[in-house]
């Protein structure tokens, strides 16, 4: 059914393996950042980032102002607070070419490779 | 004409009340089922023969199973690797479940936002606690950026807490968002092909272009659902 590796040829396998992993490395590392860069889904993810950032800042305001009894003045605050969030979000996606808002860049293994193209790491870790 | 929303109702199939809560088994619970059975199926048929050489069946596994591995290898690195299964189930669930939506007569448990919200929140909450585990109360300073000014922090850490806070809010909103919008178009423009007549060939090819859109999204809503887990995953694992 299949071809068993010669014995002497398990010594190397380790390192051939590696070398081939290696090689077909940038191929998908490509594909992982590229794919989600569709004009729609970039436009809905925009969308989603601005609604939840002044949604959230709204409903925290909101259930502040409930528990503290200071309304109206913590929602108007938080709603601003929440649209400034939204921006940074939408900011943060923009930037990083990819869909991603990490805060920091991806530590995974395509730094150590090292080579060429790597599009999230100028994701804006400001 | 049916109203183009009508595909998102909620209906009881098996009436199941607890007093407190209304626990009754309703279409989206059966589409559930079915989502977890076929994956099921899917994988444990195709690792069944379990040859050096994969077959067809075996190969889809793999390749499935390749496709998330490699996203976390890229995204979160090789301490990411206890958190497969997570990522795998997640990306696996919403993708037969946009896939299932697809059918006739089907329903999309993932255009209810409680579905995804649900799921965001338990990504939110998961990588929230293995941040705080992994690094205490310095997970703090993930609200403080390396060289704020210190003039300006009075401001910007308000900003990024509630910037953290949207995160399972503006992911399980994109899902709900696509899912629903596409299959709303679908339904409005399949409603055009009755109500044009002989011209309804118009609509008709939109809908033909339109379903095939909705599988590309289907399947990128799944992958976006999941990447943006392992860059979750990956913030709460490398804080510095």
């Amino acid at each position: 059914m299949s071809e068993e590796p010669p014995p002497e040829g398990l010594e190397d396998f380790g390192a051939r393996l590696k070398r081939l992993q290696a090689e077909a490395q940038p191929q998908q590392r490509k594909r992982a950042t590229d794919e989600p860069t569709s004009g729609m889904g970039m436009a809905f993810s925009i969308s989603a980032h601005m609604v939840a950032g002044v949604g959230v800042g709204a409903f925290v305001g909101y259930w502040l102002d409930r528990w503290l009894g200071t309304s109206p003045w913590l929602l108007i605050v938080f709603f601003f607070l929440g649209s400034a969030a939204g921006m940074l979000n939408v900011y943060r996606v923009v930037t990083g070419i990819d869909m991603a808002m990490g805060y920091r860049p991806a530590t995974g293994d395509r730094k150590s490779s090292g080579s060429g193209i790597d599009g999230p790491n100028h994701r804006a870790d400001n | 004409m049916a109203s183009p929303i009508e595909q998102f109702e909620i209906k009881n199939v098996l009436d199941l009340d607890l007093g407190i809560v209304d626990a009754s088994f309703t279409n989206s619970s059966l589409l559930m089922v079915i989502a977890v059975g076929l994956i099921t199926l899917f994988l444990v048929m195709g690792v069944r023969r379990r040859s050096l050489v994969p077959g067809r069946w075996q190969s889809i596994v793999e390749l499935a199973y390749d496709f998330v591995a490699n996203m976390i290898r890229t995204n979160v690195g090789s301490d990411g690797r206890p958190y497969f299964p997570f990522i795998f189930s997640l990306f696996m669930f919403i993708l037969f479940g946009n896939m299932l939506g697809m059918l006739p007569y089907s329903f999309t448990f993932t255009s209810h936002l409680a579905v995804t919200l649900g799921m965001a929140l338990v990504v939110f909450i998961g990588t929230t606690i293995i941040a705080f585990a992994k690094h205490g109360f310095h997970f703090f300073s993930f609200f403080l950026p390396h060289g704020t000014p210190w003039y300006v922090a009075p401001l910007l850490v308000p900003i990024e807490i509630l910037s953290y806070f949207t995160r399972p809010v503006s992911l399980s909103l994109r899902l709900f968002a696509n899912m629903t919008a596409g299959h709303t178009l679908l339904k409005v423009f399949g409603g055009f092909i009755v109500a044009m007549g002989v011209a309804g060939i118009i609509p008709a090819a939109a809908v033909v272009a339109l379903t095939g859109l909705e599988l590309v999204v289907a399947f990128l809503q799944a992958y976006v659902f999941a990447i943006l887990s392992c860059i979750y995953l990956n913030d709460a694992l490398h804080m510095h």
